[in-house]
């Protein structure tokens, strides 16, 4: 049998690199999609000597929308049947640190929300035919209710989950699972100079989301904690929440 | 989330920033946790490209923090952890030739070669150190009378300099820049990647005998029995042994077993507990020392017991417990290792252990082992033929500081020294006269943009960063 096939978009990110030596480590092909070149050359070598069977690369810059089908019709090359998708890219930005730049507030919008939205759209209509696999998003706890500090990132991952739900009532009775992944603040490079509270190591998150995928779950809170933590967080009443300074 | 200054240029993936001190959630300490120590700003480097090349304080790399002392402190520099930059370049599966970046931990490289039938071919004794961290202290394990030390088995590294300039070092290419670097504490450059050659073994599975000795006579003499035929030798010391069965303990011998079926055998998976909290002082106390190492002594009631266990348990039965340094409280602990010329190795290392008692020392783990005469690149490296001997202790007061300084003295005046990994407190003067020769050399290849806690200490004597 030949081995199945994980494309992973925004590869060079510290959750997406951590999955991928997973699965490098069962021996898949591996598609690759990021923007740095060199950077992509050095997880490839990473990825055959932890195992993989195959890996390739795309470089793409995904803020682009319009190369988006590029990518779709890329991973289709790479593999006939596409056994899990991740869609890993995005960026963190404090409210404070884009509050006086609209036009920055709205590129973490076209990096987390409409090239996220974009994407799962159309590896979602690209894998209809084949009525199996995995699509899995990175989103955040963050995008379980909007907080003063961190809104506008929050609000893109809200709008992530909320698409990602809707895609999973369509796409389940196509036998395709979509995976929401929901984690804390983790220790990655997209976390440097941040405070990581109840922060998680990147092996943690990837070996919980390895295992989501296999059990096709719809919703992964990880550490698990966060599902915990964020159903008191949105129960706190409006008044209570608003004097709350996070 | 506090408030924090806007900062863009994470835009870029990877991207370089400052770590304010107060962000700092794990400021870089030492396994030890002494001395207490304060980076001016930390730097994680996702990618080797990441590693700064101009520096307005002095720098040095930090990979997992399991040296003892302060080699791996730099107070009041600024410090580029390279725990990230953990990937593997190329990997010949034939030949036994691994290159990866330096922040690839012993744990990782052992997931990656052992199904391939390779191991490392030099390990200390816990797998979460980093090849960097390897290559800077240049370590040694079990097996030193047979292959010698970390750095015999480097083929091949990267040096990036903190003037940009980027070197690649063996002993053909930048030799002398090459022999620094190995056992250099980090001080010649940023070790970006490491090239290896691995160990052949025929199965993960190791066959250990342990030999009871009953004084450090018999110890000696059955570890030089063992070491002609095990490739693998260490000795524990009961070290609140007295009289004549001072340095009674137990030989560990060990060697790889080829499998009846061929295989490599299962991979490993054993539980692994981890101390949550630091431990108040007195859980690590004398009386609860000293009860432990009878206990662990009287445990094997026969002279000689063989069991068949798995590599990694053999080799790093401390990892089972994570952070098992907080056992020692808040005071932290220290490591003293030294290694003494063979000839006087027995009567030394007596007088050691008397030094250590009267000093009202109390060391729960004590580790003898005897060093082959393979010689390793490496211009700063510890090992030297003889025996070595490795106390674990918690810090206490002043007498045990100057029990140390006395045993560094009888050290010294045989022609022995003590390892800079482990150490946190020798006397600058001491150490420099230790390594004479090898510092006047060691010193022109030392980036002038590098430096450590501990080099401080050896060369200004303690004064801090001008």
């Amino acid at each position: 049998m030949n081995p199945s096939s994980i494309v992973i978009i925004g590869a060079t990110s510290g959750i997406a690199q951590g999955v991928a030596r997973h699965y490098a480590q069962r021996g898949w092909n591996i598609y690759l999609v990021a923007r740095n070149t060199d950077a992509l050359a050095a997880i490839q070598s990473d990825l055959l000597a932890r195992g993989a069977m195959k890996v390739e690369s795309m470089a793409a810059d995904l803020r682009d929308v319009s190369r988006h089908d590029e990518v779709v019709k890329g991973a289709q090359q790479f593999s006939e049947t596409i056994g899990v998708v991740l869609i890993a890219h995005g960026i963190l930005r404090n409210q404070l640190e884009i509050d006086y730049d609209a036009d920055e507030m709205l590129q973490v919008w076209n990096v987390n929300a409409t090239s996220s939205i974009s994407l799962l759209h159309r590896f979602g209509v690209a894998m209809e035919t084949q009525r199996s696999g995995t699509i899995a998003i990175i989103s955040s706890v963050a995008g379980d209710r909007g907080r003063r500090s961190l809104y506008t990132y929050g609000s893109t991952k809200a709008a992530v989950s909320h698409f990602v739900a809707g895609m999973r009532g369509r796409y389940k009775p196509l036998g395709i699972n979509v995976l929401d992944i929901k984690p804390g603040p983790v220790d990655t490079p997209m976390m440097t100079g941040r405070t990581l509270m109840l922060g998680a190591t990147v092996e943690t998150v990837a070996k919980d989301i390895v295992a989501a995928i296999d059990k096709r779950k719809g919703v992964l809170y990880t550490p698990w904690f966060w599902r915990v933590i964020m159903r008191i967080v949105r129960m706190i009443p409006e008044p209570i929440f608003l004097k709350i300074k996070f | 989330m506090g408030r924090r200054r806007s900062n863009r240029s994470n835009r870029h993936f990877g991207n370089l920033r400052r770590i304010k001190p107060a962000v700092m959630e794990q400021l870089p300490s030492s396994w030890g946790r002494y001395p207490a120590s304060r980076a001016r700003s930390v730097v994680d480097a996702a990618w080797t490209s990441d590693v700064p090349s101009r520096v307005d304080a002095p720098l040095l790399a930090y990979g997992l923090g399991r040296s003892y002392g302060d080699v791996c402190l730099n107070d009041g520099g600024d410090v580029v952890r390279m725990h990230r930059c953990d990937r593997v370049l190329s990997f010949d599966r034939e030949l036994g030739i691994i290159r990866a970046e330096a922040g690839l931990s012993i744990a990782d490289l052992l997931r990656i070669c052992v199904p391939h039938g390779w191991f490392v071919p030099v390990t200390p004794g816990t797998r979460y150190v980093t090849l960097g961290g390897a290559v800077a202290n240049d370590v040694h394990g079990k097996n030193h009378h047979r292959v010698g030390t970390f750095g015999c088995h480097v083929r091949c590294l990267e040096l990036r300099r903190t003037d940009g300039s980027v070197h690649l070092c063996s002993l053909t290419d930048n030799a002398n820049l090459f022999s620094a670097t190995i056992a250099g504490m980090g001080l010649t450059g940023v070790i970006t990647w490491v090239e290896i050659q691995l160990l052949p073994i025929a199965s993960r599975i190791v066959i250990q005998e342990s030999v009871k000795a009953k004084s450090l006579h018999d110890l000696i003499e059955q570890t030089d029995a063992s070491d002609a035929d095990w490739d693998y030798t260490v000795s524990w010391i009961d070290v609140m042994s007295r009289g004549s069965s001072l340095g009674r303990g137990l030989v560990l011998r060990g060697r790889f077993q080829d499998m009846a079926d061929g295989t490599l055998g299962k991979p490993w998976k054993g539980p692994i507990l981890s101390v949550p909290i630091e431990a108040p002082s007195w859980l690590l106390s004398k009386p609860t020392i000293s009860l432990f190492n009878t206990v662990w002594y009287n445990r094997q009631l026969g002279r000689l017991k063989r069991t068949e266990l798995d590599a990694e348990p053999f080799f790093y039965p401390l990892d089972a417990v994570g952070s098992w340094n907080l056992l020692y409280g808040r005071r932290g602990m220290l490591q003293y290792q030294c290694v003494i010329p063979a000839d006087d190795g027995e009567r030394v290392m007596r007088r050691i252990l008397e030094e250590m008692q009267r000093g009202g020392v109390s060391s729960f783990l004590a580790v003898l082992k005897k060093f082959g005469p393979l010689v390793s690149p490496g211009l700063m490296s510890f090992p030297r033929p003889g025996l070595t001997l490795t106390l674990d202790m918690p810090i206490s007061g002043k007498p045990m500081f100057e029990a140390l300084h006395r045993c560094d003295e009888l050290v010294h005046s045989v022609g022995g020294r003590v390892y800079s990994a482990k150490d946190s407190r020798v006397r600058g003067s001491m150490f420099r006269a230790m390594y004479a020769d090898e510092i006047a050399r060691f010193l022109p290849h030392i980036d002038p943009g590098m430096s450590s806690s501990f080099w401080r200490r050896i060369m200004n004597d303690g004064k801090d960063i001008a």
